[in-house]
């Protein structure tokens, strides 16, 4: 029976127990909880937006002061960073080329057995076996950066590398860092990967199976390119992790900041030199302390580029089913 | 009856975890009622002296908590005249500028010397072609001009091999890295930068042991607790290759090597915080012995009395 009061017919039928549902009371009592959700919903996102400009503002306060003493070309092109020698220098480019180091390699081992994990899991695995599997790739992922960093400095180097693989490294590279960091990134590739491969619809692979094609063929044919898009972005979240792991890196890659010509070498990372030198002797204002800043803003614009670029990669790409 | 089950559980887990809390607290309280914290910062070089120092302490007064960071002589003095520690751990002498921003802050301070140190060059027990090295042949490789130039072994002695230099070294903040390079350089400071460098003695030890080409330095006590890895370099500075040790340096033979190792107190909190004054009495009156657990050179008969008129000092 329709009311005179009510002008939200459905949701006045679904209201919770209570005699009538068009009694105002009721009404007024479901908008306020309404609106209180809502609030504090809006209150949480826009906590994390304003977070994230407090963030980038701290960053760039300090940045200024560094850039009106310190050339914006001469730190970006400089091969020489000394910042706290007594005749100091500024070129951040050693630190980019560890980092750049230690990224690649990490993702070249990163990426293909992630990938390789992802397609196991979705095209090929049994139901038991993923199930099993997934769970276990999870607790990869678990692990502390720390404990990576004691992995790449006591077995990784000396054992894998040294022993078995004998290849000349010191205790300190940017090998066994970007090894370890590659195995630390593995869950991130595999299962965001793998997800998207779950997500492309069944039906294509059926067809694709009834023109006669195997497996292997569908998957790298068709299933594929239906998610690339997804792995597209499992590969630059990846990245982007790499960019910023400071742990592993400052265990294990090095503290000499130099160009980095030889993966076997050691050098030091945007974000090892941070963790380095914020736990020393920097007076606020300093050159020092302001040095700090503009690395961390380099890194915080280096992930922000990746980022956007992943963004416009994964929207032109994507196919929607 | 889930709910109910579920209830009970996670209540019961609190009440388990809140009394657990409550009993952990009660340890016998120390003889004479001392608690508190006693933060120390500053060189790497002193730290084991000073954690020793601060673990004998607290058998006996396990109310208190003595702190000991590593954040090199410069940084520990930087902190320690902002007052935001008691003491601060240096392995060279306060300096001028560091003086004066303690007088601008008002902290007072006494500098007690604790022990001396054999500052030691070491390289890795594989390498077999490096005994003894000139003050003349490590200036060469550790001096400003030899950024970039001088990279392999051959070029600091012709008889080395042929082999890449590495090198590890404490940062700038580091006493021992203005001391080295005041006597080997011939100016605080002065460096060359393209080394490992780390305020983390144990950052050089790791690096020095993993290569046989490499070469590090650091305070005496990190030789001794790494002597089955590394090998310590004797250096001569012309009369004659002297290797680092306790009699060596009580002699004065190693030279130019040895220096003398400090705490600074804060007086106002040695007369204000009961923990700090009987932390830094014990330490004083226990030089000995705490010195000789953490196997540092310890004082002789002359430095030991110059200790104690120093502790009487901070008390007026």
């Amino acid at each position: 029976m329709t009311s005179i009061v009510t002008p939200r017919g459905p949701s006045a039928e679904t209201a919770p127990s209570g005699p009538s549902p068009e009694h105002p009371l009721k009404r007024s009592q479901r908008r306020i909880g309404e609106g209180i959700a809502m609030t504090v919903l809006r209150a949480a996102a826009g906590l994390s937006v304003v977070i994230t400009v407090g963030i980038f503002v701290s960053l760039l306060i300090p940045s200024i002061s560094f850039f009106r003493e310190i050339n914006a070309w001469d730190f970006l092109t400089g091969t020489r960073w000394a910042p706290t020698f007594s005749d100091p220098d500024f070129g951040v480019f050693p630190l980019i080329t560890g980092t750049m180091w230690t990224t690649l390699i990490g993702l070249l081992i990163a990426v293909p057995i992630g990938l390789g994990a992802a397609v196991f899991l979705s095209e090929y695995a049994h139901d038991r076996v993923r199930r099993i599997f997934k769970p276990i790739l999870e607790i990869l992922a678990g692990i502390p950066s720390v404990v990576y960093g004691y992995f790449a400095l006591f077995f990784v180097a000396p054992v894998v590398l040294k022993d078995l693989l004998g290849i000349q490294v010191g205790t300190f590279s940017v090998l066994a860092a970007g090894i370890v960091l590659g195995i630390m990134i593995i869950p991130t590739v595999a299962s965001l990967s793998e997800d998207s491969l779950s997500a492309v619809p069944q039906s294509l692979r059926e067809g694709s199976y009834a023109l006669g094609a195997n497996t292997m063929r569908t998957t790298l044919r068709v299933v594929f390119p239906a998610a690339i898009s997804g792995i597209t972005a499992s590969i630059v979240l990846a990245l982007s992790r790499a960019v910023g792991e400071t742990m592993i890196v400052a265990l294990a890659a090095g503290t000499r900041a130099q160009v980095v010509t030889n993966p076997t070498d050691n050098g030091q990372t945007m974000t090892g030199f941070i963790a380095q030198t914020a736990t020393g002797e920097s007076s606020p204002g300093s050159l020092t302390y302001n040095t700090l800043f503009a690395v961390g803003l380099l890194l915080f614009v280096v992930t922000f580029v990746i980022n956007v670029i992943a963004g416009i990669i994964v929207r032109r790409i994507r196919e929607e089913y | 009856m889930n709910r109910i089950a579920r209830t009970t559980a996670v209540a019961s887990a609190l009440a388990l975890s809140l009394a657990l809390a409550a009993c952990g607290g009660g340890n016998e309280s120390s003889a004479d009622g001392v608690s508190g914290e006693v933060v120390t910062d500053g060189s790497s070089t002193v730290q084991p002296l000073t954690a020793a120092a601060g673990e004998l302490f607290s058998e006996e007064n396990s109310d208190v908590n003595v702190s000991v960071a590593t954040s090199g002589t410069g940084g520990g003095f930087e902190k320690f005249c902002a007052g935001e520690t008691s003491m601060s751990n240096a392995s060279r002498p306060i300096k001028d500028e560091e003086k004066a921003l303690c007088d601008e802050n008002g902290v007072e301070f006494s500098e007690l010397r604790v022990a001396t140190d054999a500052l030691t060059v070491v390289t890795s027990k594989e390498n077999d072609f490096v005994q003894c090295l000139t003050t003349d042949e490590l200036k060469t490789m550790w001096e400003p001009g030899a950024e970039g130039k001088v990279t392999t072994w051959k070029q600091v002695n012709s008889e080395f091999p042929d082999e890449k230099l590495e090198l590890y070294g404490p940062g700038t903040d580091s006493g021992t890295f203005d001391y080295f390079t005041d006597e080997i350089n011939g100016e605080e400071g002065a460096s060359r930068s393209d080394y490992n460098a780390s305020e983390d003695d144990n950052v050089i030890v790791k690096g020095v042991a993993g290569s046989p080409n490499a070469l590090g330095y650091f305070g005496f006590t990190y030789f001794e607790e790494n002597a089955e890895t590394l090998k310590a370099v004797e250096v001569d500075s012309g009369e004659g290759c002297v290797g680092p040790s306790a009699e060596a340096a009580a002699d004065g033979t190693y030279v130019p090597l040895s220096r003398p190792l400090f705490i600074y107190v804060n007086k106002n909190d040695y007369a204000s915080k009961k923990q700090v004054a009987a932390f830094v009495d014990f330490y004083v009156e226990q030089n000995q012995p705490i010195s000789e657990a953490a196997k540092f050179i310890t004082l002789n008969d002359e430095q030991s009395t110059e200790l104690e008129a120093a502790l009487e000092s901070l008390k007026s």
